[in-house]
Order: C-alpha cells, then structure tokens, then sequence
C-alpha cells in the first residue's frame, strides 16, 4: 500500500506525543538543578582532606608528608609544613599541614594523590557542580574548603570508608597493642632491672626514681 | 432564543462593528485611509504573535515527540521562550560578510516578510473580514507568494557563500517545481466555485446538508487537491520533509548561512508567516474557510473558526517534522513532477466530469476511483521503474 510506511511513522510519533503526557518512564529527562540523579558510589571528581572527629584543623589525617603533592601529574597540589606538630585525634604529636591547596581548574581527576598517600587523609569527593564566577579564587581549593568528615566520606563512598576505617581501627589496635606490649616489656624490664639492682647493688642505691 | 442568536452574531461581527465606530470619529477625507491602517494593522500583529505561538508549540511538540520535556525554563511551561529568544535576537551582532552585496543582503529579509504578509490581503480570517475583496484574489495570492523565491534567491546570492548559494538554488528548484502542482490543485476549485474571489469561494462552501458542511475537501477531487495543495504547501514554505533548501545537517542552514541577529530573525518569521498564509489559503479552498464544521456550531463566531482551523493545520505540519526525514533532491523532484504534476492534471479532468455528472452515488464512485486508481498505479509503477544498484564513484575513489 502507498503511503502505509508514512501513516505508521505518524502512529508511531502520535504514541511518542501522547505517552510522553501518560507514562514518567518516557521522558527520561532530569531536571537537573532540581532533581538528580542518585549518586553512584564508584563517581569521583575532586580530591578532598578527610578528617577524625569534629574540628577540622584537629583531627585533619594529614601529615604534610608531601608525596600527594610529589606524585601529583599536573602538579595541582601545594602543601606548606607547619613548623610545629600538634596533637591528632589519639594525642599523639603529628606534623601538619600550615597550607594546603589544590588547583582544581588543574586537577585532572587522576585519583594517584589518593593511591599514594599512606595516611588514609585524601579521597575523592563527589561534587561537580563547582562552577565558579571566580576563575582564580573561586577554583583554588584551600584547606578550609577542602577538609571534610569521615561522615561525609562514609556517606558518598560507603563501602570504600568502611573498609578504611576498619584497616585504620585495626592499625590503631596494632599499634596500641605494640605500644602497649612494648610498655609492658619496659615496665617488665625495668622490674627485673629493678629487681636485681637492689640485689646487686642493695646498699648502695635505694629502688625507685629512674623507671622511665 | 432570538436574544442569543441575535448576541451571536453581534460577536461574530464585534471587529467588523468595532471598525466602523472607530470609523466614525474620522473625517470623510482620512477614512480610506484609515480604515486601511485599521484592517492591516490587527494581521501585523495576530500573525506575528502567531508565529511566537508556533515556535513554542512546535519545540514543546517536536520535544515530546522525542520524549523529551521541550523549552520549560522560561515562563510558566516556557511561554515565555519566544520573547527570550526574540531579546536574545535582538541583542545579537548583525554581521554581513566583507564580500556580500550589502543592498541586496539587507534587502532580501525585508522582502521576504513584505512579501509573507501580502498574502493576507485576500485571506477572509471570518464573516465580512477580508482586507481587500479582489475578484481575482486567488492568482495575486499566488503572484505574491511567487516573490517569496525571489528574496530567497537575493539572500543566496548576496551572501556570496557556496552555502547559501547552494541552499538558494536548491529553493529556487523546489519551490518552482512546486509551484506548479499547487496552482493546478487549486484550479479544481476555481473550477467548482466560478470565481477568483476568495470571499465567494468561502460562501459557497457555508451551506450544510443535515448537519454537515459543503466543504469542496468532502469531494473527491477536492481530497485529492487538498492532499495535493498541502505537499506542495509544505514544500512551499520549506518545511521538513522538505526542507533541503536549509538542510542545517548538509548546508548549515542554507540560503540565510551568512544571516545572523534580527535578520535571521526576520528569515524565520518571513516562513513561518508564508506558511501561516498557504495554510489560510488552503483553509479559504478547501476547509469551508471560517465556515463553522457542523451546522449546529454556527453560533461561534467565524474568525474563531478560521483559527482553530489553522492551528490543527500547524499541528499537523508540526507533526510532519517530527515524522519524516528529508527526501533527496532526486526524490524530491521525482514527487513533483512524476507523481503530483500527473495526479493534479487528472484531478482537473476529475473535477470537470464531477461538474457534468448528475448528483448523485454514480458520480461518486466514479470520481473516488478516477482518484484512488491512477494515485495507486502512479506510484507502483514509479517503485516499479527504480533500479537499485551499487553505485560507482567515479571521482572519490
């Protein structure tokens, strides 16, 4: 039949019309200042500072041990090392970072900052909309901006965070546990060293003082 | 029961009233005059704001014809796209290339909108609404729309660009081409009603039989004209699936490549305007006008008749674009002169053996098959002469 190939491209675009007006499934659009797409899990965009707790410039992972800024491809990453250390979220007296920026108009996304820190203190964030009006100020990404909770890297990248906080538990634990058995040791050497000074030396020297 | 039908027709005729009273406060010597400005000054604004209409309607359709939401940013529904894009043209940089014949360059958009709107001089939008009665208004109708291609081939020239070159000698071809079965499927009309005037071929189609109208498009061989008229109207106003002359994917955007801003703008409104009148034209022959389609729906006023008419005739057209991909220049010209010239010849043949037949189902069947015959042996016999072939390239290998 003439024209039948017409009339069924015409059905066809009527059914488009129509079912666009009844069915959501159709219109696959996002509107997407509004609506977004849900996150996938594995997206990355720009690196970010994780840290402990809640004080940012307390619990910040990072040590200021430059190998992010060393391996970085483009070179994006400046890091200043304060010249002081301050205690981190165990206590224990760390160096840190006095300044640390990351150009993300140079950023190319290659995630080896991320491989390479032994810290656990960089990841990559998911946040794209970073658009700014500001083509210097607004894209130069200084510490303040970039430092974001172990909640929010639990939030945007779950199954990678649990896994870094169990490691890091774990590491934690060791590292008590060494401290700890390395103190009972001392403690133990210095009972016996204790032990048989007075022995050894009982009138010359009274027990005690020295335990260090 | 005499109140409403009397409210009705005062409705129908409000503008016709309304005119006059304005008429009245002008001296006897202006009133020419001035009832010209009257008239002409409602088209210079309803079509334009027409085409703003069209131009959403037709994003918001071809949108949802491929699933998507279409312009909804700017307005509520994104009504208010067209006023965007009108500032946005407005505001851009007129540029005219180094080379170009600027008199000509700035003259083709001028002459392509004068030459769009003239065509509503003889267009009966409702009851005692027709600018100007001529008893010849159909052949100027066609005389103006002939210019169209004249300001499409002063821009292809005047650019001096190989685009707009090209897409103007290809406009030129089409719209010549068909040209020639758009005046010989009106003629059937012509034929019927006796008149070139458009306003006494409206009349004739206004009398219902029961409750339906006298529309000549309820005849065979005016379905056949109203087929054949609304192809070569498309192709007219350079409209998908015959839109070779500014095919964006071959050509950039063909004849008005080197046309940029407000003049561009002018182009765009130009077509849209052109088709509007085609349209109207089609609706004068074939559609009963601003005739109402049921007898019992007379009591809305004709203009509104005349509208609705043409946005179900854009939304078809707007439905075509969605549909159909652009037909080569080979097919093209095989459509026009191998199939539609012979089909609008032999409708003339059909419409003068309906004149001399007596009333009746006899003329009936013979007209329909005099139509639906030689459409169907036409175009086997076309499919059946085409050889498919690998083609050889003489010169890219």
């Amino acid at each position: 039949m003439v024209g039948k190939g017409i009339i069924q491209g015409m059905a066809e675009t009527a059914r488009n019309f129509f079912g666009s007006y009844v069915s959501k499934q159709r219109l696959t659009t996002v509107q997407y200042p509004e609506e977004r797409d849900p996150q996938i899990e594995r997206a990355r965009s720009f690196p970010f500072l994780v840290y402990d707790g809640t004080d940012p410039e307390q619990g910040l992972r990072c040590v200021a041990c430059l190998v992010c800024e060393k391996e970085c491809p483009p070179k994006c990453i400046f890091i200043e090392k304060a010249a002081d250390k301050k205690p981190d979220v165990a206590g224990k007296p760390q160096p840190y970072p006095a300044v640390f920026n990351i150009d993300i108009s140079v950023c190319m996304s290659c995630q080896i900052c991320v491989e390479v820190c032994p810290f656990d203190s960089i990841k990559m964030d998911v946040v794209y909309d970073l658009s700014s009006s500001d083509r210097f100020g607004g894209l130069l990404l200084d510490k303040q901006r970039l430092a974001k909770s172990n909640e929010y890297y639990n939030a945007i990248h779950s199954t990678e965070a649990a896994a870094v906080d169990a490691r890091l538990s774990e590491e934690r634990a060791a590292a008590q546990a060494k401290a700890k058995a390395a103190a009972e040791a001392k403690a133990a050497k210095a009972k016996a060293a204790a032990e048989a000074k007075p022995a050894a030396t009982a009138q010359t020297q009274p027990a005690g003082g020295d335990v260090r | 029961m005499t109140h409403l039908v009397l409210l009705a027709q005062q409705l129908d005729q409000i503008f016709v009233i309304a005119k006059h009273w304005l008429l009245g406060f002008v001296p006897t010597a202006a009133q020419a005059l001035v009832s010209a400005i009257i008239s002409v000054v409602p088209i210079l604004i309803v079509f334009p704001l027409l085409f703003a209409i069209t131009t959403w309607l037709e994003r918001k359709g071809l949108g949802r014809i491929q699933n998507r939401y279409g312009p909804n940013r700017v307005g509520p529904f994104g009504l208010l796209q067209p006023i965007a894009d009108g500032i946005k043209s407005l505001t851009k940089e007129d540029i005219v290339p180094k080379t170009a014949d600027h008199a000509v360059h700035f003259l083709a958009p001028v002459l392509l909108v004068a030459a769009s709107f003239m065509g509503y001089a003889v267009l009966p939008i409702g009851r005692n609404m027709v600018l100007m009665n001529l008893n010849a208004g159909v052949l100027y109708f066609f005389a103006i729309g002939s210019m169209m291609e004249l300001a499409v081939f002063m821009a292809g020239w005047s650019s001096r660009s190989k685009y707009s070159l090209l897409g103007a000698m290809r406009a030129i071809a089409q719209m010549i081409s068909y040209e020639v079965p758009l005046v010989l499927a009106s003629i059937v009309i012509i034929m019927q009603a006796g008149s070139l005037s458009t306003v006494s071929i409206v009349e004739q189609q206004t009398s219902y039989t029961g409750i339906w109208p006298h529309w000549f498009v309820f005849t065979p061989w005016g379905f056949a004209g109203f087929v054949l008229f609304m192809i070569a109207a498309t192709a007219e106003s350079n409209r998908s699936p015959f839109d070779l002359p500014e095919g964006e994917s071959e050509i950039i955007a063909g004849y008005y490549t080197e046309y940029s801003g407000f003049k561009f703008a002018l182009f765009f409104l130009g077509e849209y305007i052109g088709m509007f009148a085609t349209s109207g034209m089609a609706i004068t022959l074939f559609l009963g006008g601003w005739s109402a389609p049921f007898s019992f729906l007379t009591w809305i006023p004709s203009y509104v008749w005349f509208f609705v008419k043409l946005l179900t005739i854009i939304s078809v057209f707007i439905w075509i674009r969605g549909t159909l991909p652009r037909l080569r220049m080979d097919q093209l010209m095989n459509l026009a002169w191998e199939f539609m010239l012979p089909m609008a010849l032999l409708n003339l043949f059909t419409a003068a053996l309906w004149h001399f037949m007596p009333a009746g189902l006899s003329r009936w069947l013979v007209c329909t098959a005099l139509v639906v015959v030689p459409c169907i042996l036409l175009s086997r016999g076309l499919k059946q002469r085409k050889k498919f072939q690998v083609r050889t390239y003489h010169y890219s290998e």
